[in-house]
């Protein structure tokens, strides 16, 4: 939501008022932040008023992901504010994750007075240096009268385009100086002299690629998290446009929610541990329409044998996308959104229909492999499996209004595996950059964004622990967040790779001495609940979401489970190793140590 | 002996090519495009740039780079991506375009090979611009091969220091960047 600026005339303020001014006119409701020397004026500032709620994190990295939490649950850009030197490095971590996973954040940083800048002052980084290569764009203020120019500068380029980190840096002076303020002038479309994404597709390329759509006999969509970003138009039209077809789509870990998991047309997540059906369909199909997805290599598998016989549509927003690790047939540099909406209009005008023959043989060959169950697991009597803890978690959420958030690693694989997301923004997880630590914080930025939701965190232990300190903000702000910690007392992930591809030799995957996640819950003043077998995974569940304020779930669940199917590391789609449960053998050679 | 420097063929899927690339003449551009290059592991063979509009306060950068044609079409968008990045022109593949470089080359010595030097250097078009009894800094400016050529044959008569601006460049004809 962006408020209506009521000053239009120009009016002298300090930098701090200026910058808080100019928030609010961004409508920023809320900031993540943490104090220090460089920003002490802008504390004042913002101490001074009650447009701009501030919530205070225990650590900066939590300020980012929070941010990110609330902005990809809202579609609005996230805001955060720390002060200069360790406060701004401590954020590059989130900010390369933003700018990996296209999150709209506008990182707020102090500076030391530009005076200062080069001599080495206390609590001095160079933060524009180290934020250049994870940030979209990043700015130093180098004078008041440029502040109010630059932040509404930094919220366009955060939430347009490819969407991604913007950093502000903020000398100490620039903020304590007098300066006019200027308002926003167009919020939706300003004119920028040099930035100006693509929006409107190329009509003749939309009018090739509705040909190519029509006759393709085995054609899959493959879409991402550019649906996502593009808003509700891309979630709509792809709904009405894949159904006027009638083909089979896909979704990226980053996609997912982009199109309801219980539609039969849906073949599930892809990738490194997506299902057996829907990366088949990738090697065997004849025609790919990837939109708003980007060809990364959890996705791709060995590049030289990629969906080989298909040709490839690609319709991204960011033209370096497109050609960058498969060549494609056709690229079309549109929003996602812009771009569905004429493929829709021209479908219907033109009165196509699928070959209706080919397609009822590609989904019989389809049904084949959905017919392998690559999901399935093993369960068992005495200990937790993963996937039964998950499958209980979603069966009683569902329905509910709630939201997902992970960290990284096996759990993250089962999550999305396991929980269907039939709505877009419920899903926040890392995945370009991978960062453990994410969910927990970023859970705590989609609950400030939705008071009333259910939001859960599906963690591991060693995630977890990475930005567990988080809890006393939730505490403080009353934020009732749920953490369902999936506890094997291992790096899951790392784990599994070293029984696959390094002899089994688990060099520091293991953790003893873990907290006890229950005292630890209480510590803080929360709550805690645990389950050790299978028949106490409903009952902690209920207890997780029926407490009032944040809860700690500690799920111990087998140690040893591994995540399936899998394609490995540089292997090709074909080569999907679907698990013990289907008759394959584990693979335990070296072979497989160069991999990433 | 063979070493596996030398016995390596020039990979033919490796292009060179020549961009001009209009940018807003603001601190930290040139970071920010070198930064690309570096980050991303792409090369340069030649980087030059300067202001070249002070109303609309723009700077031009021209750069030479090598990649396969995958990756000098990602290098294209890499830059247009860049928000104070106004225009990206592969000069290369949009068509006839000259490229030019001036050099300083100093060659050091005496009799014969110091004539021999300034004979070559005035069928290379250079200029003497400075001299001592020992010695001349050559002038020359032209395509970056005819640079590489008259260096080549200084080599045996004395060349002892070379300075070169790199390459600038633009399409021939009548349209404008």
């Amino acid at each position: 939501m962006t408020t209506v600026p009521t000053k239009t005339e120009t009016q002298a303020m300090t930098g701090a008022e200026i910058l808080v001014q100019a928030l609010a006119d961004q409508g920023v409701e809320v900031v993540f932040g943490y104090p220090g020397g460089a920003v002490l004026p802008i504390y004042d500032a913002l101490f001074r008023q009650n447009r701009v709620r501030h919530i205070l994190v225990r650590h900066e990295q939590g300020a980012v992901h929070a941010a990110e939490g609330y902005a990809r649950s809202t579609g609005k850009v996230g805001v955060v504010l720390v002060t200069s030197g360790p406060g701004a490095t401590n954020c590059v971590t989130g900010l390369t994750d933003a700018l990996m996973d296209s999150v709209p954040v506008v990182c707020l940083t102090g500076q030391v007075p530009t005076h200062m800048i080069g001599n080495d002052a206390f609590q001095e980084a160079d933060t524009i240096g180290i934020t250049r290569p994870c940030t979209k764009h990043n700015y130093l203020v180098k004078q008041v009268d440029d502040l109010a120019r630059i932040v509404h500068e930094a919220f366009y380029i955060a939430r347009s385009g490819r969407p991604g980190p913007v950093v502000v840096d903020l000398p100490k002076n620039v903020v304590m100086a007098a300066g006019e303020y200027v308002a926003p002038t167009n919020l939706d479309e300003p004119r920028h002299a040099s930035y100006r994404p693509q929006l409107d597709p190329d009509r003749a390329k939309i009018e090739a690629a509705i040909e190519m759509i029509a006759s393709a006999k085995r054609p899959l969509f493959y879409t991402g998290g550019g649906i996502i970003n593009s808003g509700p138009q891309a979630v709509e039209k792809l709904r009405e446009f894949v159904r006027l077809t009638g083909y089979p789509i896909t979704n990226t870990l980053m996609g997912l929610g982009g199109y309801p998991a219980s539609d039969k047309q849906f073949l599930g997540m892809l990738g490194m541990h997506g299902t057996y059906e829907a990366n088949l369909a990738m090697a065997e199909c004849d025609l790919m329409i990837a939109i708003g997805s980007r060809f990364d290599d959890r996705v791709t598998g060995r590049l030289t044998d990629f969906s080989k016989g298909s040709k490839k549509i690609h319709i991204d927003i960011d033209p370096s996308s497109i050609n960058k690790n498969v060549r494609v047939e056709l690229g079309i540099v549109a929003d996602c959104g812009r771009a569905l909406a004429a493929m829709v209009e021209l479908w219907k005008k033109r009165r196509h229909k699928p070959d209706a023959g080919a397609l009822g043989a590609w989904w019989d060959k389809i049904a084949t492999w959905r017919a392998k169950d690559c999901l399935r697991y093993r369960q068992s009597a005495d200990v937790i499996k993963p996937q039964y803890a998950l499958q209980r978690l979603y069966e009683a959420t569902k329905g509910k209004d709630v939201y997902f958030t992970t960290e990284v690693g096996q759990h993250q694989m089962w999550a999305a595996q396991f929980l269907k997301f039939e709505e877009p923004k419920r899903w926040m997880t890392s995945g370009g950059l991978g960062t453990m630590g994410y969910g927990f914080p970023a859970a705590m930025g989609v609950q400030v964004a939705h008071p009333d939701a259910l939001v859960i965190d599906v963690a591991g232990e060693a995630s977890f622990m990475m930005n567990m300190q988080e809890l006393s903000t939730m505490m403080q702000y009353r934020l009732p967040v749920k953490a369902f910690i999936l506890n094997n007392r291992y790096m899951g992930m790392v784990r599994q790779w070293q029984e696959f591809f390094h002899g089994g030799r688990y060099s520091e995957s293991y953790m003893d001495s873990l907290p006890d996640f229950v005292k630890l819950a209480e510590s803080f003043g929360a709550n805690g609940v645990r389950a050790t077998k299978p028949e106490e995974v409903d009952q902690a569940i209920r207890t997780m979401i029926e407490t009032p304020g944040p809860v700690l779930a500690d799920i111990l669940v087998d140690q040893e489970e591994n995540v399936y199917p899998m394609i490995p590391g540089g292997a090709a789609h074909y080569e999907m190793k679907l698990g013990p449960d289907h008759g394959e053998l584990k693979e335990t050679t070296d072979k497989g140590m160069v991999l990433v | 002996m063979t070493s596996a420097l030398y016995t390596s063929a020039p990979d033919p899927s490796v292009e060179r090519h020549t961009f001009s690339v209009l940018v807003e003449n603001e601190p930290g551009v040139l970071a920010r495009v070198i930064g690309l290059f570096s980050g991303r592991g792409y090369n340069i063979e030649s980087l030059t740039v300067a202001e070249v509009d002070s109303v609309r306060r723009l700077s031009r950068i021209n750069l030479v780079t090598t990649g396969s044609r995958m990756i000098i079409e990602q290098i294209k968008n890499q830059l247009d991506r860049l928000v104070p990045v106004h225009k990206v022109h592969d000069l290369t593949v949009e068509g006839a375009h000259l490229e030019r470089e001036i050099a300083l080359i100093k060659v050091v010595g005496k009799g014969e090979k110091r004539v021999e030097s300034l004979r070559i250097a005035d069928i290379f078009r250079a200029h003497v611009v400075d001299s001592t009894d020992k010695s001349f800094v050559f002038e020359m400016t032209g395509r970056p091969d005819k640079i590489d050529a008259f260096i080549r044959l200084m080599e045996p008569l004395g060349l002892i220091e070379i300075s070169r601006a790199g390459v600038v460049a633009m399409s021939r004809g009548t349209d404008g960047i």
